[in-house]
């Protein structure tokens, strides 16, 4: 069942169901269906949907050390371009819809509001990554040098997830179910380094 | 509720009245099948248009009723909506306490035999940077005010809204220390702008909207607008707020909409309003400030936000 065959083979479905949230949205959005403030609303599950995104392709890679498991990271660089894909229709949504290309509030917003500083400072984090998302990428700078690039996934969920918590006004319980999430990611990740040197002493 | 009954248009034909503007087609299909269909809705509005600003247009019931702010009932704009059924407002009175000659509970029904009830069309503007113009249907603060009687040291005013956390299921979670509670200074509540709305588009106020009675006070943000109140306090001393105890450095007591002075972590200075698709400049005082901007002559509005 988890053969690398089959994981193989579900790509294109995982890839249709990570596609679809979008296109519904975006229908919903011409048509008129996503309640009195649409705009408000898509830019809120555009960028909920790449935090979400985000989180699981680091949780893929905890995953993925159950040896019955392993690969399952076949689906990281998809879930990856994905999270990207959701993060720059976030901020596209952002400078053109709700801001409508007004360049000189944006700069404004971004240096003077501390969420917005972080949700933009995650996504310039990102570009990087998706740039070098293809095996003639990892090949043409090294596995070590793309790795080191990759680390940048860690200040870019951090950020994202205080970017989610700091726009939330009162009930913050849903930022910090991501944020817990996040923590025991790291944390796993902390012990199996912890593990390597012990084991290489 | 005397709400001029003669004159009130129902509802739903406020509800068809923006699908029509927005539906050009439509519109221009219902002019030639049927011309009298098109009259009443082009009459209807009238009787709140006239109370309207320039640049405004009227917000669709739908758009006043699913789109709210009231963590009584969850923390989403459509929870109010979706979990305000079993609120019951009926019966319902109002205590008031403190420095006045005439401590009392009134009976709301009694009190509406008291007071005016007429139409008011005001903007409001939402400290989250979005905005409507509703037509309420309310009284002036100013006469029940002098129903309670204050006697000369109460300076200041504090609403309290019902606890019923059976009813209230935002209630049954600490996002905000219950009951919410709201303030006014004295002449802020005499002003004659500030009203207790018991409606809106000639309907009883909806339990999402802060059934059966509610302060309105357009210059402010809508946060200070109390919602489904019980007690009505007259105090000597500036009282504590919601969401001022929450985040005294977010909120302040007197939020007086200001375009130029920053929520700290969003801009102040532009607004959406619900139903247009491009931002607008934020008003001072919303758009009153002809009727309120004497009030806080002696006031810094950096430091009193």
């Amino acid at each position: 069942m988890f053969s690398t065959k089959n994981f193989n083979r579900s790509k294109p479905y995982i890839f249709l169901l990570l596609l679809f949230p979008s296109l519904l949205w975006i229908i919903q959005f011409i048509t008129g269906n996503l309640g009195v403030n649409p705009i408000e609303r898509i830019m809120d599950e555009f960028g909920l949907m790449a935090l979400r995104l985000i989180i699981l392709t680091l949780a893929i890679t905890t995953l993925a050390n159950i040896k019955k498991l392993k690969s399952i990271v076949l689906f990281r660089r998809m879930i990856g371009l994905f999270a990207f894909y959701y993060v720059t229709l976030h901020f596209s949504t952002y400078i053109f819809l709700d801001h409508f290309l007004d360049i000189n509030f944006i700069i404004k917003d971004i240096v003077k509001r501390p969420f917005i500083t972080f949700g933009f400072i995650s996504f310039l984090c990102l570009i990087p990554l998706a740039l070098t998302s293809t095996n003639q990428m990892i090949k043409r700078l090294g596995f070590k040098v793309w790795k080191k690039i990759h680390y940048l996934i860690y200040p870019a969920v951090i950020l994202s997830s205080f970017h989610f918590y700091m726009l939330v006004r009162a009930d913050k319980t849903e930022p910090m179910i991501y944020m817990g999430i996040i923590v025991l990611l790291l944390l796993q990740r902390i012990a199996k380094k912890l593990n390597l040197l012990q084991l290489n002493q | 509720m005397k709400i001029l009954g003669s004159e009130i248009t129902p509802y739903s034909t406020y509800l068809n009245r923006r699908k029509f503007i927005k539906g050009t087609f439509a519109t221009a299909l219902a002019t030639t099948i049927s011309s009298n269909v098109f009259a009443n809705h082009q009459a209807s509005p009238d009787i709140y248009n006239k109370f309207l600003g320039e640049n405004d247009t009227i917000n669709s019931y739908e758009e006043i009723t699913t789109y709210n702010n009231f963590y009584e009932f969850g923390t989403h704009k459509k929870h109010p909506s979706l979990n305000s059924g079993n609120f019951n407002p009926n019966p319902w009175s109002i205590k008031l306490e403190g420095l006045i000659n005439n401590p009392q509970t009134i009976d709301l029904e009694k009190l509406l035999s008291k007071v005016t009830v007429e139409d008011r069309v005001y903007r409001l503007r939402c400290v989250e940077a979005w905005s409507m113009v509703i037509p309420w249907q309310g009284f002036q603060l100013s006469e029940l005010i002098k129903i309670a009687d204050p006697i000369s040291s109460a300076k200041y005013i504090q609403f309290v809204t019902v606890l019923r956390p059976e009813e209230m299921p935002g209630q049954q979670k600490r996002t905000i220390i219950w009951p919410y509670r709201e303030g006014l200074r004295m002449d802020e509540a005499m002003n004659s702008l500030t009203i207790l709305a018991t409606g809106l588009y000639g309907h009883k106020m909806p339990n999402q909207n802060g059934a059966p009675i509610r302060l309105v006070v357009p210059w402010k943000y809508g946060f200070k607008s109390i919602k489904s109140i019980v007690a009505i306090r007259f105090l000597n001393e500036q009282p504590e707020t919601s969401w001022e105890t929450l985040a005294p450095w977010e909120y302040g007591f007197y939020a007086n909409v200001n375009p130029s002075v920053d929520h700290p972590r969003w801009s102040q200075s532009t607004e959406r309003r619900i139903g247009e698709f491009k931002r607008r400049e934020t008003l001072m005082f919303n758009g009153y400030e002809e009727e309120v901007a004497h009030l806080y002559k002696d006031l810094d509005m950096t430091k009193f936000y």
